[in-house]
């Protein structure tokens, strides 16, 4: 139990929740209790505050005017670029591409690598506990190519078998794309061993770090993925906003995503000639103003210390495993051993839109569903799952009302 | 009684719940009292896929009126399916398909008719409303 008194040391947690303006609401008449931050994080007043003022003092387009503005506004975007390559410690900011998110990223590698590197009788691996975002857009690259996606299975646990990911490794392997964190089981998968394997036969690696990038610390000089993907929004920046982080070495291999202003050099009706790293796939007018939160958003984080969210994020995620275990007719979707973020439930044969649904009744917000991980939910033989996703600004006391609320509405509806 | 005439009965019987919890109870009993329809009519065809919750619905015109069965995966989308049905079913193509829905709504849980929802109540209401455009169709026809 000593690492449960953990919880409360490190973080002033009543000061840092005064600093999301969400949380202090009611719903249903009950102060919000939200364990939904797999889906969307709340945003700190520093990042509604910066968006905001990019529009009421510097409005302006970036990268192409002469006068101050847009000046202000370019060197803020850029900023914003830099702080992103120094939190995930990126060689070079021109490693950084700004997307709407991380289905964005994804789409933009799985489009233009398969349009150069991808050819019939080739194979793309993705794994089981992929979400869509990263299933549909290989599904759609292999189906123009002729080529075939191989998927990594997983035991009952929700771990991936990597023996079997080895023996996957084959000469047709063209790419590998797969999550660090799943957003429904929460394990945490071993990255390092599945880049350094498929590196071993010169296979990149593209990494969805859309469930990791706020729980975890992120090295892409020492991990060493060929591609990282992951989007503002989960790591309490705006909707909308993304980042994909590319090597510059395989960012100028792979041709140009979408056609538009800014991401190019020349253009006359013979030829184009495209812009350099990172504005080749920055076509049009980019999200200036959540580009630009974003960068506020990942300072927020700096300046509390990721170590010590992690630290507090442990803790919880320990103590309500622990309590939730108690619960009667309780199991888990998912135990792995290293997990991180999410817990996915069900209670006896209850249905859960009926729990989410009682237990919004109380002011509790989880996330009900397939999580948008169907083909995880068939492999398990469940409609869907209860799911709670932790952050540090979550409490102790929070967790027993969710705990208390499964109870309340179990009872109600067995 | 009109539909409504049911839609106030249904409305006022909800008017005396104090809490979330009775008005839920209620629901959750009616989603496990009703079978609500028969084995052999939950085919695929009669499936309505929500994003959330499934929900079957069957229809059968006899004297000139329509007469649903349904049934759901989920207790509360159950007892809310259970609902519709006693509200709609047993009217004419003619009146279902001009019937204005207004007592979810009115019992306070107007988000189960919600698009961002998605527990297949909304589009069961509309299939309601389809299969009686077409009866009243075929009945224009003859």
């Amino acid at each position: 139990m000593e690492h449960i008194a953990n919880i409360t040391t490190g973080l002033d947690i009543a000061q840092i929740r005064k600093d999301f303006p969400i949380l202090q609401q009611q719903v249903h008449g009950k102060p919000l209790v939200y364990f939904d931050n797999g889906a969307t994080t709340q945003k700190p007043q520093v990042v509604i505050d910066a968006e905001a003022r990019y529009y009421e003092e510097y409005n302006s387009n970036v990268h192409r005017g002469v006068h101050h503005l847009s000046q202000v506004a370019t060197d803020a975007y850029e900023k914003a670029r830099h702080i992103v390559a120094g939190y995930i410690n990126a060689a070079h900011s021109h490693e950084i591409i700004f997307t709407k998110g991380t289905t964005d990223g994804i789409n933009l590698v799985a489009n233009t690598m398969s349009r150069r590197f991808l050819k019939a009788g080739d194979s793309v691996i993705i794994s089981s506990m992929e979400h869509h975002s990263n299933i549909v857009p290989w599904q759609i690259a292999c189906e123009e190519a002729g080529a075939t996606l191989k998927v990594i299975p997983i035991t009952e646990k929700g771990e991936l078998r990597m023996d079997v990911y080895e023996s996957m490794l084959d000469d047709t392997v063209k790419m590998v794309a797969v999550t660090y964190v799943s957003n429904t089981l929460g394990t945490v998968n071993p990255v390092q061993d599945i880049i350094a394997l498929a590196h071993a036969r010169n296979i990149p690696v593209l990494i969805d770090a859309a469930q990791a990038i706020q729980h975890i610390s992120i090295d892409v000089q020492a991990l060493q993925p060929d591609f990282l993907v992951f989007s503002g929004h989960k790591i309490y920046g705006p909707t909308g906003t993304g980042v994909l982080y590319g090597t510059t070495e395989w960012l100028n291999k792979l041709p140009p995503y979408q056609g538009g202003g800014d991401m190019i050099k020349t253009v006359t009706f013979a030829k184009t000639i495209y812009n350099e790293l990172p504005y080749k796939f920055e076509a049009g007018t980019p999200n200036i103003a959540g580009s630009i939160a974003l960068g506020t958003a990942i300072e927020y984080l700096q300046q509390i210390g990721l170590p010590e969210i992690q630290q507090r994020e442990e803790a919880l995620m320990a103590y309500a495993m622990q309590e939730l275990r108690k619960i009667d007719g309780i199991r888990f979707i998912g135990d792995a051993q290293n997990r991180s973020g999410v817990i996915s439930f069900l209670v006896h044969n209850i249905h859960p839109f009926d729990m989410g649904e009682l237990l919004d009744q109380q002011g509790i917000a989880v996330r009900t569903g397939h999580h948008c991980t169907e083909p995880l939910m068939d492999l398990f033989q469940v409609p869907g799952t209860v799911r709670a996703s932790l952050t540090f600004y979550n409490t102790k006391e929070e967790i027993d009302k969710l705990v208390a609320g499964v109870k309340r509405a179990a009872s109600m509806l067995l | 009684m009109t539909i409504q005439e049911i839609q106030e009965e249904i409305i006022s019987d909800f008017s005396v719940m104090g809490s979330w919890e009775d008005k839920y109870e209620y629901i959750i009993q009616l989603g496990k009292e009703l079978p609500l329809i028969a084995e052999e009519y939950k085919t695929p065809d009669n499936l309505i896929k929500g994003c959330q919750s499934r929900v079957w619905l069957h229809t059968e015109l006899k004297d000139g009126k329509l007469f649903f069965t349904g049934d759901s995966d989920a207790v509360i989308t159950k007892g809310l399916v259970s609902l519709m049905i006693y509200v709609l079913s047993g009217h004419t193509p003619q009146e279902i398909a001009a019937a204005d829905i207004y007592f979810i709504d009115a019992i306070g849980l107007s988000s189960h008719l919600s698009p961002t929802r998605s527990n297949g109540l909304l589009s069961m209401l509309k299939q309601m409303k389809l299969y009686s455009i077409a009866y009243q169709a075929k009945i224009n026809q003859q």
